[in-house]
């Protein structure tokens, strides 16, 4: 069903939307995946990107991004506003990074436990916080997963 | 004691004034400077401000910022008041309203002061239309006084959390909040630039006068004649039909963003929206960072009206979308406990034995907004009925001006869009100003701006419906002089 219904991006929207990075680019580091499949009026991330890796022609484009160009800072994961850009992490063997943008409490820190949740909000397994540094209270969160969660985990609760 | 006030917040660090005292139907009431009177007393777990004219319906908060009727009050006598936008003060009596109320008895009006003001550019309401346009006035030092109705400058932008779409050169990027903290700032920079608060343009009068209720300690009656005004008076959120709408804990999502964000007071407990256009999408987040558990999200129709973004935000947190769905009924007594939601057909109509039952404390309604055309249409102005604008609104040029030759408008008045195009309304209307009085060097970056307007911005298809309206709404410099001439175009 389309994410028009759902509230819930697909794989396969966002690969037909060219929004994905390919497999072999992700198992190399860590890669931005902008989960922006309509035609906002917004530029925020093309100039949040230090690198000039994200691209828009025209203000209302879905944004592209240049998989050579991007380093997987998770700058822009900080600045979009509309919290839907991801940073994937699969080049250690079992293991995936997902950085993620949260504001909810309580704040995040190195070593936290978190529940992992997917774009449902359903609990699908727990990770642990490695990294977090905040922008204008966005926190921007780097979790260890599951190798084969990568592309569910989008969310994460504190385990108080 | 019952506190419904927020003391640890994602995004916002709340500072509270100084604590101040005052009466409530007899009660003495612990406020904080800067709150307004509903706030304090929504804080503290009051939830019904008035009661219906024979007074058997309790009336509770609705859209918070002086447009309804649902808290109309008794402030030290004074009936009528809207308790929403009246500040708190040490030693007030404030009375819930209980139907219509006599007329005042022992309130002197001859002592009214009356204060005539000559300005060039008269600026009613101040949000992101009206400030952006004060300050661009500001800036080439011409007499500009700015009134808004409230205690506090900013419109909505004050209970904007999230961070604002666009482009960076209109705080793309920047909390709603933060840009009203910026542009408040900047006002002060403007010595030409006057600010009234508690201002409450009630009229235009003969000889090009605008009158202004000024409250406060000595309300003023300030008649202003500008040679030019821009109106940028924003919108009211819409109600919907159901069974006991007018139940306390029915609220416009803004009315919720006001308490929360704003006043940091938590609207309710259990929340349900209705309605997943973006205004609703984001009050359920916000929501969320404020605590208050989501239910639901309601949408009458079968797809999502608002951005995959803001609803991939909450469900991400486990708030379910019901598209296709619609309330029936809220049930409580003297406040809301129960909500009641049905699946519709494909004519909208509620499917019997589909009903689903809520128990919420709290029923937000993001249903849409419309726009706030009173003053313009008193005016004179020529006002058209456009759907996807959000209803009346007035007929103007490219330039903004509408069909009274020198009145400009930007903004939701103009249509319901959003905070970027108001940003750049306000702007197309300041600079089109400063031309006529000789600042040629403007004209450049205004047209820049209207192109950039309409064949950029504007041309993103998920705001075509907004485009569409604001394209209904404007007319060529020929076809406004035959309007203004009477003649049908």
């Amino acid at each position: 069903m389309s994410s028009k219904r759902t509230g819930i991006i697909t794989k396969e929207e966002l690969v037909e939307k060219k929004l994905l990075p390919s497999m072999e680019r992700l198992s190399n580091g860590p890669i931005a995946i902008l989960e922006c499949p309509e035609e906002i009026p917004c530029n925020i991330c093309v100039s949040a990107c230090p690198f000039n890796a994200i691209s828009k022609s025209r203000i209302y484009e879905v944004p592209r991004l240049n998989p050579d160009k991007c380093i997987g800072c998770g700058v822009c994961v900080g600045k979009c506003p509309g919290l839907a850009i991801f940073v994937v992490d699969l080049s250690k063997p079992g293991k995936a990074y997902v950085t993620l943008p949260y504001e909810m409490l309580p704040s995040p820190s190195k070593g936290a436990r978190v529940e992992l949740l997917d774009r449902e909000g359903r609990v699908i397994g727990e990770g642990t916080v490695v990294k977090a540094w905040v922008y204008e209270k966005t926190w921007v969160v780097t979790v260890e997963v599951p190798g084969d969660l990568w592309f569910d985990v989008r969310a994460v609760r504190i385990v108080r | 004691m019952l506190d419904y006030r927020i003391y640890e917040h994602p995004i916002i660090d709340f500072k509270r004034g100084r604590l101040i005292k005052f009466t409530y139907n007899g009660n003495i009431i612990e406020a904080y400077e800067g709150e307004s009177i509903l706030a304090s007393l929504y804080a503290l777990g009051y939830r019904v401000f008035s009661r219906s004219p024979d007074g058997s319906r309790p009336r509770g908060a609705f859209c918070m910022i002086g447009k309804c009727s649902s808290c109309l009050s008794y402030v030290n006598s004074v009936p009528n008041t809207r308790i929403c936008i009246e500040p708190v003060r040490d030693g007030i009596n404030v009375v819930s309203g209980d139907g219509i109320p006599e007329p005042p008895a022992n309130i002197s009006s001859a002592s009214v002061r009356k204060e005539i003001v000559d300005t060039d550019v008269l600026v009613i309401g101040a949000g992101p239309a009206g400030l952006q346009a004060a300050l661009k006035l500001g800036e080439k030092g011409v007499d500009v006084v700015l009134v808004t109705d409230h205690f506090r400058l900013g419109g909505q932008l004050v209970k904007q959390t999230h961070k604002f779409f666009g482009d960076t050169r209109y705080y793309g990027g920047v909390r709603g909040f933060k840009i009203a903290e910026k542009l408040v700032n900047e006002l002060k920079k403007y010595s030409t630039i006057k600010t009234y608060t508690r201002a409450f343009a009630y009229g235009f009068f003969g000889e090009g006068y605008m009158g202004i209720a000024v409250q406060g300690e000595e309300p003023v009656n300030l008649l202003v004649k500008p040679r030019y005004t821009i109106i940028a008076t924003g919108a009211t959120e819409r109600m919907i039909l159901f069974e006991n709408n007018d139940l306390p804990g029915v609220m416009g999502a803004g009315g919720a963003q006001t308490l929360m964000n704003e006043y940091g007071v938590r609207p309710g407990e259990n929340a349900l929206v209705v309605g997943s256009g973006n205004v609703g999408l984001i009050v359920a987040y916000q929501l969320l960072q404020a605590g208050v558990r989501v239910h639901g999200i309601i949408e009458i129709m079968r797809e999502i009206g608002g951005w995959i973004v803001h609803a991939a935000k909450v469900r991400r947190y486990g708030v379910p979308i019901l598209t296709g769905h619609t309330i029936t009924r809220v049930e409580g007594a003297e406040k809301v406990e129960k909500a009641i939601v049905a699946a519709v057909d494909d004519k909208l109509n509620p499917i019997q034995g589909s009903e689903k039952e809520y128990s919420v404390d709290l029923v937000l309604l993001a249903v849409g907004l419309q726009p706030n055309y009173a003053l313009l249409s008193q005016m004179g102005a020529t006002m058209k009925y456009i759907p996807e604008a959000g209803g009346l609104v007035p007929v103007r040029t490219k330039y903004m001006e509408t069909s009274i030759p020198g009145v400009f408008v930007a903004g939701d008045l103009t249509g319901i869009e959003e905070a970027t195009t108001a940003f750049i309304e306000g702007e197309i209307a300041a600079y089109t100003i400063l031309e006529r009085m000789g600042f040629t060097d403007v004209i450049t970056e205004r047209d820049r701006l209207v192109d950039f307007l309409w064949n950029e911005y504007r041309m993103s298809p998920v705001i075509s419906r907004a485009r569409q309206g604001k394209l209904k709404a404007t007319v060529t410099e020929e076809e406004m002089e035959k309007l203004r001439k009477g003649i049908d175009i």
